[in-house]
């Protein structure tokens, strides 16, 4: 037996994707690398996106832990994984509050399952807040540099 | 100087907005202060020993005459009438009061400030050399490269929950004026042998706890790889940077135990991953920086004679004066080192007054140095002797830059809840001291740097002559170093040996001086006397 963990689609407050949620047992990256048929995985702060990377094909779902929203380790692992191309669905859980949702979001983050459930109101403005962005990141936003030269 | 477009405006306008809201989440309770604490030290605010105090960004230390005029405004409004400007060419205030801090934020944005990223977890508003686009010694003015990597780093997605604070200096000098090599990251712009302009990087350096000079670790990045170069670095220290101890966790550990060679290996193999993401800004977002740091209108065919015939003028000119690009200019330094004064500490009427002798003096510009003076760039020669006397009036006119009175002290016990030792009251007897005794020009350049823990905001590791305040059972104790520069000699202070109560470390300091005075060769400093004779002669002084 693989231990079973991780968040449910109910769980999940938020979600910027149109297709069916994913409702697959998530596994420890450990774990995940022994199988050869898991397609959800959990990534804590301290392991390595990268060894992710042979298997994105069959990935649909990445959920990465913020057991702490001090620690920011996740934010890498999730650029990590959409630049190299992953387009499944990549879920913040754990430790997720307001003042970071435009953060992940920038990310590549596109499902947000919070310990806490957040003030739908707070989160909408949250999401909304910048309208521009000065830096590249896993987003398609064009930054400000970009925008001023075009 | 740099200033703001729409976009520019657009975000610290959204920012105020935000903090706000952020503000009223937390007065309404609906955010725990543990979860509020990152939130505003992001902002700048800090919960002190009496009050909140509120760091205010002063990017690469420049400022025109309507911020400064601003900033003596908002001393006058939201805390006591004065500011303290920074180690790390920031100002800030001691007496704010949260529930104004919005407000606040908002009378900064009005003109192009903010006090994004001066605190926290995240990417540091960005200094430079204080003579920059002046000094005559300069390849090219530092200050755009800073301006590209000042909006880069502003609300980084990434990079806004790192292991620990993080601290970026550029220069373009080989003298060193901004502690380069003790940053996080160092940047000095070089000229390559193809006669190319780009980026040298050293990584990994810092004060506090553990103190290291910055390796370099890489001789030459391109211009337009710039920012892709800074975010490789970024990124392997937010993924494997310690997250176990907050001691343990600035980015010069990480260089430190992962080795040099390691860490510049897994940053090359992040770069070159990176190169292909296409992040770096355009190059004409560089050329579209560059102008609004351009030369201002020199005059050409200027005196360079100085009436010398009075000597406090004259004294003045010899210690408070660098040498400028244009001839018949100076850069000017405005002393904020009053013997006996709070080293870096300003009223309104004085914030007022360097406002306006900026925009009559020095094309309506000053700098904020880490040595918490203020600078008149551009000042024609001629004028000096109006400009001093109009600071003299005002007790900023102080002859004493690099010298001993010149000192830099963190706020220590007066203020700071992280302190051990008061810091601000050793300042005022030390430059009393040396003042009363007339020795201070006989000692010459002489940096002394004062912290009121081992945190060492008072940079004292990096003093010729450093001190530290700690606790000894309860009592206030300070220890005493030597041999430190913050200069392009960069060097880390040694701890003399056991400390000193009050009174005795500033005998000390006399004692030390002492020495020097009695082993000097012609022409040396103090600094080169202690790496001539070591610390041999001076411990049997202090201690036999």
């Amino acid at each position: 037996m693989t231990e079973v963990l991780g968040t449910s689609p109910d769980d999940v407050q938020f979600r910027f994707r149109d297709d069916e949620v994913a409702d697959h047992a998530q596994v420890t990256v450990d774990s995940f690398l022994e199988q050869t048929n898991a397609v959800a995985v959990r990534i804590e702060p301290g392991d390595d996106a990268r060894v992710l990377l042979p298997f994105l094909d069959r990935l649909q779902l990445v959920e990465v832990n913020f057991p702490v929203f001090g620690d920011g380790r996740g934010y890498s692992s999730a650029r990590v994984l959409r630049e190299a191309g992953y387009t499944g669905e990549l879920r913040a859980v754990g430790d997720v509050l307001i003042d970071q949702l435009a953060y992940m979001r920038r990310c590549g983050f596109d499902a947000f399952a919070p310990d806490t459930p957040l003030d739908e109101d707070d989160a909408e403005a949250a999401f909304a807040r910048w309208e521009n962005v000065y830096q590249h990141a896993a987003d398609s936003r064009r930054p400000i540099p970009e925008l001023r030269h075009e | 100087m740099y200033q703001y477009d729409q976009y520019d405006q657009a975000m610290v306008d959204t920012r105020v907005e935000e903090f706000r809201d952020q503000t009223r989440r937390r007065l309404e309770g609906k955010i725990s202060e543990e979860q509020f604490r990152p939130l505003r030290l992001m902002n700048g605010l800090y919960l002190q020993l009496h009050a909140y105090m509120l760091r205010v960004a002063i990017p690469y230390g420049t400022l025109n005459s309507a911020q400064m005029h601003a900033l003596a405004d908002i001393a006058e409004k939201y805390d006591r009438g004065y500011g303290h400007f920074t180690t790390r060419q920031n100002i800030q205030y001691n007496w704010i009061k949260l529930d104004e801090a919005p407000d606040l934020l908002a009378d900064l944005a009005k003109v192009e400030m903010h006090a994004i990223q001066t605190s926290g977890n995240c990417i540091r508003n960005i200094s430079s050399d204080h003579f920059a686009g002046a000094a005559a010694d300069e390849l090219i003015d530092p200050r755009p490269y800073a301006e590209l990597l000042r909006q880069w780093s502003s609300f980084h997605p990434e990079f806004s929950f790192l292991p620990r604070k993080f601290k970026i200096a550029v220069i373009a000098a080989e003298k060193g004026r901004a502690a380069m090599k003790l940053h996080d990251i160092g940047i000095q712009i070089v000229k390559n042998e193809a006669g190319e302009i780009g980026a040298r990087f050293y990584v990994g350096g810092g004060m506090g706890r553990t103190p290291m000079i910055a390796p370099f670790i890489r001789d030459f990045v391109p211009l337009d790889q710039l920012i892709t170069y800074a975010e490789a670095c970024l990124r392997v220290y937010n993924r494997y940077g310690r997250r176990d101890n907050k001691y343990k966790a600035r980015i010069k550990i990480l260089v430190h135990e992962l080795g040099k060679d390691e860490y510049t290996r897994q940053v090359e193999e992040e770069f070159a991953h990176m190169l292909e993401q296409g992040i770096e800004p355009p190059l004409a977002e560089l050329e579209r920086i560059k102008p609004y740091f351009a030369d201002p209108a020199f005059e050409t065919g200027l005196s360079t004679e100085i009436d010398r015939s009075d000597p406090d003028f004259a004294l003045w000119v010899d210690t408070n004066t660098h040498p400028h690009k244009a001839p018949g200019y100076v850069s000017a330094v405005i002393s904020l080192k009053p013997v006996g004064g709070i080293p870096g500490d300003a009223s309104t009427e004085q914030m007022h007054l360097m406002a306006e002798l900026s925009k009559e003096y020095s094309f309506d510009e000053s700098r904020v140095t880490h040595t918490q003076n203020i600078v008149l760039p551009h000042v024609k020669i001629a004028d000096l002797h109006a400009l001093w006397t109009k600071l003299e009036a005002a007790g900023l006119g102080s002859p004493n830059l690099d010298t001993i009175e010149d000192i830099i002290a963190c706020p220590g016990l007066d203020y700071c809840s992280l302190a051990n030792a008061r810091s601000i009251p050793l300042a005022q007897q030390i430059s009393e001291r040396f003042a009363k005794k007339g020795r201070t020009q006989e000692l010459g350049e002489l940096k002394l740097k004062i912290s009121g823990c081992i945190n060492a905001c008072g940079h004292h590791h990096a003093g010729h002559i450093g001190i530290l305040g700690v606790d000894k059972k309860g009592v206030e104790n300070y220890q005493l170093l030597l041999g430190g520069s913050e200069a392009e000699d960069t060097a880390l202070a040694k701890i003399t040996g056991r400390g000193f109560d009050e009174e005795g470390i500033v005998n000390a300091v006399e004692t030390v001086t002492d020495i020097y005075l009695a082993q000097r060769t012609e022409g040396e400093r103090f600094l080169d006397t202690y790496r001539r004779i070591g610390m041999e002669p001076f411990k049997e002084a202090l201690y036999d």
